[in-house]
């Protein structure tokens, strides 16, 4: 919805306000043009409604069934602003209605009824209504309904930028106010806030809550790194745009761009937060210092929603407080998430892990700064770690749907090392942490030998994404070790035939697809893979064009390379999926050549290249079934994907290099990379290069 | 003239409606409703309307003789009907099936439909 609404405030210069969402462009004038979903099972009061919301100039979509309401709105996520419901239904509860669409698809909705009893208002507002109203209804009621839509859209927003935006905040509150949006003085105003944003715009696309357009960004990985430095130094809740783009100092980086790529990262994190539900794995602690101070604070936060069990938070937060290098929080989360997306079903993952994920992402900086701020240094730190990483990373990664769980985790560990903090031992640790039991189990195939005598990473190896980065000659062999090592797994680093693995096996999830957000919930991987295989070809085109993106920019770094690749992946592999089955499997690949230089990289590359050569291309195989498609999520709102990338709980991704060398794999539970919708641009995958994985290489 | 004169007599009957509290100011916002792009609306709903309080009432009928009666069911179908005929402007109808409804909550169906019966099918 954010990004559908945010677009609607604006009544640009052309004067086509966008409700946008999901690439709708409605009226002109704000309400207008408000996608309205009635449910009631009267008919007579049904065609009242309708008449009247018509006559509000709304856009109305009635059904007399909540059922049949609630699978159009899963169908079509985007395709609706707010529900209006009946409180008694013959098939299903309002109420039920009511805390599923705010589950599932965070909308307003209003409820109805011809009761009037304070029990069954009261009922409404714990349920989440955003209204009750009283039938009869009248027309002057229906009216006002979008300041629902505005006041959603508006916390959402705020939420997402504290403090900076104030234009937007502004501006919205101008919106709501003013009916009429096409009145000159609003629309001048609107125009005068807005000709700064639209002067880059070139088109109507509206990827972001800012409706403005802007010229693509692509946050590859090194600004994602910059961008997360940013952040953290300014620390998470007083993280501004304003502020972040001082701190990059980035020419030509607008403060929207760093707006929405904030907002996307709050996602990622809140949806990291929200995964680690499990309790055991939280020893580990991948997240970064700063990270790990959330990390505590989600973890109760986690535990106080009831989802993070109490005793995982105190794991979690040993975790965290026990790590030298990575804080607690995110390497249980990573391996957790693959735990707790296991056996939690889509549904579970939407809301609670929602809920985690904000605590989550806190924790796991460490995984969102991973993909995308592998830093040099921070991979070096890896590398210490990770020597025998290398060997780790490709079980970890490798491993057919088994591996495929944890080395998402892994992976994520991996990654958040590079953020700086972890690197040292979160990487390594992490990505071994994470998996624990599972790992070992994993790593047992033989790899697991590799972990253990890696620096202290614990037999995930998963870690070795990292390592690999330090170790460009270890990160090469991983690939190659691993793959013969791991039946399927073709190496870690190259993942992605790992994670196409993980993918098709992972079957997640139909449900967790459509739930998108759930996808990631499950295994990570796994719904990378199965939203891969199944639907969603512009998953795989999100997920190659994150991959491929950053390897292209950097040679020898591994960490731009992972940063990129990290940040693409993530995004790719999420946006694609419409539906949100984004399962964005972000394959980043991390050359670990990057010490040695090309060379390493090279040899990575042949060496992954020549694995995957079978591998799923990116590009235009979804993971076996796929449907090679798109790979672009243009069509996407960025948005969309960017949510549903976020959304996606623990994916692994390979980063590759142009070249063909494996930057990182990331294996998490819950992506943390944090994908520009930018990201996906098809100029972007050519450059990258999606072979680097496949999937089909991936044992299962 | 005739035209003119039956106008008349539908305003007096409408008026009449209104004066006698069976239809209150909801319906006025039907007819409001009613545009050029919609010119029968008030006539499609009321027809929807007398169609769906139609099987709603012969649900309620059922109800009522089976034995023992169920009330909550009952007090659902009210509630079903009340919600369509205040929509729809229904006053009468409407503050019947209020009343009904607290027959029903307080058990006592019977006594309500014996003193009002005849008048659940006015309107």
């Amino acid at each position: 919805m954010n990004s559908s609404s945010g677009k609607s405030y604006m009544s640009t210069a052309s004067s086509s306000v966008l409700w946008k969402a999901g690439g709708d462009v409605v009226a002109d004038q704000f309400p207008a043009g408000l996608r309205v979903l009635l449910v009631d099972d009267d008919p007579t009061c049904l065609m009242i409604l309708e008449k009247m919301l018509k006559a509000c100039q709304y856009n109305v979509t009635k059904c007399n069934r909540a059922e049949t309401a609630l699978s159009m709105l899963r169908e079509n996520r985007n395709g609706f602003d707010i529900v209006i419901s009946d409180v008694h239904m013959p098939d299903m509860d309002g109420f039920k209605l009511l805390e599923h669409i705010g589950l599932e698809m965070d909308l307003p909705v209003i409820m109805m009824s011809a009761d009037d009893g304070k029990n069954v208002v009261m009922k409404g507002v714990t349920h989440g209504a955003c209204d009750y109203l009283i039938k009869p209804v009248r027309i002057e009621a229906l009216k006002n309904i979008w300041q629902h839509v505005v006041r959603k859209r508006k916390n959402e927003w705020k939420d997402f930028e504290q403090s900076g935006s104030v234009e937007e905040g502004d501006r919205q509150p101008k919106q709501s106010e003013d009916a009429d949006y096409s009145s000159s003085a609003n629309e001048g105003n609107w125009k005068s806030s807005k000709r700064r944003k639209d002067d880059e715009d070139e088109n109507d696309e509206r990827d972001d809550t800012s409706t403005l357009k802007k010229p693509r960004v692509v946050w590859s990985v090194e600004l994602h790194q910059q961008f997360v430095a940013a952040v953290n130094q300014l620390g998470i809740e007083k993280a501004v745009p304003k502020k972040i783009l001082e701190l990059m100092n980035v020419p030509g980086l607008t403060r929207e761009n760093v707006a929405s790529h904030l907002q996307k990262y709050r996602l990622y994190l809140r949806r990291l937060s929200g995964v680690s539900q499990h309790p055991s794995n939280l020893n580990n602690s991948f997240m970064n210092p700063q990270d790990a101070t959330f990390g505590p604070l989600d973890l109760q936060a986690l535990t106080a929603t009831g989802q993070l069990p109490a005793q995982s938070l105190a794991t979690l937060q040993a975790a965290g407080l026990g790590r030298s290098t990575a804080k607690s929080g995110i390497p249980m989360p990573l391996i957790d998430q693959r735990n707790i997306f296991s056996f939690e079903n889509p549904k579970l993952i939407f809301g609670e892990a929602q809920q985690q994920h904000v605590n989550n992402n806190k924790q796991m900086n460490l995984l969102h700064g991973i993909p995308t701020t592998m830093e040099p240094k921070q991979l070096a730190g890896l590398h210490h770690k990770a020597q025998s990483v290398g060997n780790m990373n490709m079980p970890v990664l490798s491993h057919g749907s088994q591996s495929s769980q944890n080395n998402p985790l892994l992976m994520q560990m991996a990654q958040p090392q590079a953020r700086g903090q972890m690197l040292n031992d979160s990487t390594v640790g992490l990505a071994p942490r994470l998996l624990s039991p599972r790992e070992q189990s994993m790593l047992s195939n033989g790899m697991a030998t590799n972990v253990s005598t890696r620096n202290g990473v614990p037999e995930n190896i998963r870690a070795p994404s990292y390592n690999p980065v330090s170790q460009t000659s270890s990160m090469l062999n991983f690939p190659m070790n691993h793959t013969s090592e791991l039946p399927g797994s073709s190496f870690p680093l190259v993942s992605t035939p790992g994670i196409s693995s993980l993918a098709p096996k992972v079957a997640f999830q139909e449900d967790v697809n459509s739930e998108i957000k759930g996808s990631v919930g499950f295994m990570p991987s796994y719904d990378i893979f199965n939203d891969l295989n199944q639907h969603k070809p512009q998953n795989w085109e999100l997920q190659n064009v994150g991959m491929m993106f950053n390897s292209s920019q950097h040679s020898n770094s591994l960490q731009g390379n992972l940063d990129h690749t990290q940040s693409v992946l993530v995004q790719q592999g999420f946006l694609s999926g419409q539906n949100r089955n984004s399962t964005v499997i972000s394959k980043a690949m991390f050359s670990a050549g990057d010490s040695t230089g090309h060379v390493n990289a090279q040899n990575s590359n042949q060496h992954l290249n020549s694995l995957l050569d079978n591998t799923v291309r990116v590009k235009s195989e979804r993971v076996a079934d796929a449907a090679p498609a798109n790979l672009y999520p243009d069509h996407f709102g960025q948005e969309d994907l960017m949510s549903a990338l976020l959304k996606q709980v623990g994916s692994f991704f390979s980063l590759y290099d142009t070249d063909g060398d494996i930057i990182l794999l990331i294996l998490t539970s819950k992506f943390p990379i944090f994908l520009q919708q930018d990201i996906i641009a098809p100029a972007e995958n050519n450059d990258f290069d999606f072979d680097g994985y496949s999937i089909d290489n991936i044992p299962v | 003239m005739d035209g003119y004169g039956m106008q008349n007599q539908i305003a007096c009957i409408r008026r009449s409606l209104f004066d006698q509290g069976y239809l209150d100011e909801q319906f006025i916002q039907l007819e409001e409703l009613q545009d050029d792009t919609n010119p029968n609306f008030v006539q499609e709903i009321v027809t929807l309307f007398y169609t769906d309080s139609a099987r709603l009432i012969q649900n309620i009928e059922l109800t009522l003789n089976s034995r023992p009666i169920n009330f909550s069911k009952l007090d659902d179908y009210m509630h079903q009907f009340k919600g369509s005929s205040s929509s729809i402007g229904a006053k009468k109808v409407t503050s019947e099936c209020a009343v009904f409804r607290q027959y029903c909550a307080a058990g006592n169906a019977e006594a309500y439909i014996s003193s009002l019966l005849p008048h659940i099918y006015t309107d």
